[in-house]
């Protein structure tokens, strides 16, 4: 395992790069701790792929360095780079059986015939495939195939980092939280370095220890999932995190008070005067729908009964406002407001949160 | 306008692919196959667009029997999950094929291609290229067109699977209040209960090839009429526990015994199994009318604002979800609470004998 340093990280597809929008990949600078795991989350075209090619070797910067531990590998083969991959689509062997695909990795490295045979029934076990090993790999289903293309990612112990490319994709629901507990449990058992690209927030938000977030090329923010829940560092953030995102309001802040449309907010926290485009972020889980009378009027369009809560879809000054309800709470047609929890609002400055003084 | 399949079955090489279906779908209507992967939802279209001919049963279109009639004679439209435009054309000639196809008048073509490019909201798109397009956009386009030639049946086959997860978000919330308007019944295939929901309508749940139940959208959800369609249309899936009813108290467990309240209360003695939602599994108790459970943790998940929990209790594998970001000990043991309110009750076939008595007034 190792620590994986990019250093003034970037890449351009372009041959003479002129502005930032040439670039795929902006500067970056960053440490990934040994032994963690990471996502990579972003929309397509935000540049996680070329990042991850980047980290592979598959892609040489075009920019700066990458290293691992103190080795300087920017121009070193994905061969030379001693890492494990596994992609979206399942790549075994179908003429093999799946011990044999287990095993392939460990025999290429002339390991010695007991380990290879502790080790591949220690990973069987870990991914539950203790029962087909005998089986050849072509007869298996999708799901099975990508087990074992897991399994054969994580079988070599000596590996610098293990990187994941979308591997959930081609898999069904129900089966997508069987393999990801047992991505998870292995990770917590062996302690690779793991890296994990995909555009799905629950699968990154539930795989990784720190979530990378992504955006037009951008590193925008660096964090733990609560982190990026509760102090989005940038809008795209907020919006892309959570299911609906969070609600992104106009807003003119003096001090301690924010005015919305309207309405006059009460802040938690004083800020200096802010310049540009200012807006006040706060997530729908965060939000209550309630009585006339008290908070502020919304215009309700349509509620939505999605399992295990309702959504309220409404307008605010010409924005879209989302607000999460309980599945137990009755709405009664005089429910036509909308109050905050003040301790859970962000200010954003031309898109970047700002951080304000406590009162 | 109207389709129904009577006595439709399927079968192709001796294997069943689709048993008995009875279905009758209604004009302006959105209906949603749900099922895992091989369940028969694309067997089932297929069938509908007359791109295969059932084994036995009839289709019939306002009445009148299309089996066997072929698909370019009907009037139907179909989107696969892989989007299809041509890539030299504009988006407003992608959307005006069919109608170039049919021959219709330059005025008409331009009348119904901008009506539908508004429905879609590709208004302002309509001189770029698709590769000009974001994939939402793309995918829009290729619905535009697949609504523009006045289909009276249009087949959706997990028309959002291949896009970012963010745009099928704000896709799947678009989609009815585009196709309302149309008045063409819609059948659109999805692996994905919160997809079903989100769309309404009504929905059929499918398993093995077999129509579990067919109805409300909301009603499936809250009101299953059996474990199969509860497990089907629930992600995570439905958690199951079996206990024995007998006299004044259910047991579970390998010794628990508890007052038969609620739900429990009028069963007759025997053994059933209980069905729940990973979201009514609580880390503490909050009135007397509970089911108390020592589970084994095996892994968390954290999201950020809520946390699921994969556990083992007894035989079974159960996740539950709960709020905030809880920091538990892996592989440990966890007391669990269960409201009794949210419990369905099944028998050991797996058919209903009793609803959750929250989902009763929904």
């Amino acid at each position: 395992m190792a620590r994986i340093t990019l250093s003034d990280l970037a890449h351009s597809y372009v041959q003479n790069p002129k502005n930032e929008k040439d670039y795929a990949l902006r500067t970056l600078n960053h440490e990934w701790e040994d032994g963690a795991a990471y996502a990579l989350l972003g929309p397509s075209g935000c540049g996680k792929s070329t990042l991850l090619n980047i980290i592979s070797g598959i892609l040489t910067p075009s920019h700066g360095r990458i290293l691992f531990d103190d080795k300087d590998v920017t121009f070193e083969e994905t061969t030379d780079r001693n890492i494990a991959q596994v992609f979206q689509f399942p790549v075994v062997y179908d003429t093999m059986t799946v011990q044999q695909n287990l095993e392939f990795p460990l025999k290429n490295r002339g390991m010695d015939a007991k380990y290879i045979s502790q080790r591949v029934s220690s990973i069987a076990r870990s991914i539950k495939v203790e029962d087909i090993m005998h089986k050849k790999a072509q007869g298996l289903t999708a799901d099975q195939k990508q087990k074992i293309s897991l399994g054969r990612g994580m079988v070599r112990e000596d590996v610098n980092a293990i990187l994941f490319d979308e591997p959930l994709t081609v898999i069904d629901p129900h089966m997508k939280w069987e393999l990801r507990t047992q991505l998870k449990a292995l990770h917590k058992e062996l302690k690779h370095t793991m890296i994990f690209v995909t555009h799905d927030q629950t699968e990154a938000l539930t795989f990784a220890d720190k979530v990378v977030v992504m955006n037009v090329g951008e590193v925008v923010q660096i964090g733990t999932p609560q982190e990026l829940f509760e102090k989005p560092a940038h809008t795209f953030v907020g919006y892309f995190i959570g299911s609906p995102g969070m609600n992104i309001l106009e807003a003119e802040v003096h001090g301690n008070h924010a005015l919305i449309g309207e309405h006059t907010l009460k802040l938690e926290h004083t800020y200096k005067a802010l310049k540009g485009k200012v807006e006040l972020g706060i997530r729908p889980e965060f939000m209550t729908l309630c009585e006339e009378g008290r908070g502020i009027k919304i215009e309700i369009e349509r509620i939505e009964d999605v399992a295990h809560h309702k959504i309220v879809r409404a307008r605010y000054n010409n924005a879209n406002v989302n607000i999460i309800v309980d599945e137990d709470t009755i709405i009664t047609d005089t429910m036509t407001n909308m109050t905050f929890d003040m301790t859970r609002v962000n200010i954003y400055e031309n898109s970047w949160l700002v951080e304000g003084e406590k009162i | 306008m109207s389709l129904e399949l009577q006595n439709v079955s399927m079968s192709v090489d001796g294997q069943m692919h689709i048993y008995n279906t009875n279905l009758s779908l209604k004009k302006g209507t959105m209906n949603v196959l749900l099922g895992r992967t091989s369940s028969g939802k694309t067997t089932l279209m297929r069938i509908m667009a007359g791109l295969d001919v059932p084994t036995s049963g009839k289709i019939l279109w306002d009445g009148k029997d299309v089996t066997g009639m072929r698909v370019q004679d009907r009037k139907i439209a179909m989107v696969y999950q892989q989007f299809i435009n041509y890539p030299s054309m504009t988006v407003y000639e992608n959307i005006a094929a069919p109608l170039r196809l049919m021959k219709k008048s330059e005025d008409f073509i331009d009348k119904e291609v901008r009506k539908t490019a508004s429905l879609m909201r590709l208004s302002e798109m309509l001189n770029r290229k698709p590769q000009e397009l974001s994939g939402g956009q793309q995918q829009r386009c290729a619905l535009a067109r697949s609504l523009v030639k006045g289909s009276g049946l249009v087949l959706l086959d997990e028309p959002l699977a291949n896009l970012d997860y963010k745009l099928r978000e704000e896709l799947r919330a678009e989609i009815p209040k585009m196709f309302e308007e149309s008045g063409a019944i819609f059948v659109y295939a999805t692996t994905e209960p919160e997809e079903a929901l989100l769309l309404g309508g009504n929905v059929a749940t499918l398993w093995e090839g077999k129509i579990t139940q067919f109805d409300e959208t909301a009603k499936v959800y809250h009101k299953p009429n059996n474990a199969t369609t509860a497990k089907v249309f629930s992600n995570p899936s439905m958690n199951f526990l079996t206990f024995e009813k007998k006299d004044e108290y259910i047991y579970y467990g390998t010794d628990h015994k508890v007052l038969a309240k609620d739900v429990f209360e009028d069963l007759e003695n025997g053994v059933y199994q209980a069905g729940f939602r990973p979201n009514h599994l609580e880390l503490k108790v909050k009135n007397d009318l509970h089911l108390h459970f020592d589970a084994h943790l095996e892994v968390t998940e954290i999201t950020g604002s809520e946390t699921f929990l994969h556990m083992s209790y007894e035989n079974e594998n159960w996740i539950g979800l709960v709020h905030g970001v809880q920091d538990l000990e892996y592989n440990s043991n966890l007391s669990l609470y269960l409201d009794m309110r949210h419990v369905f009750v099944f028998q050991s076939d797996g058919s209903l004998v009793k609803t959750a008595s929250y989902s009763e007034n929904r």
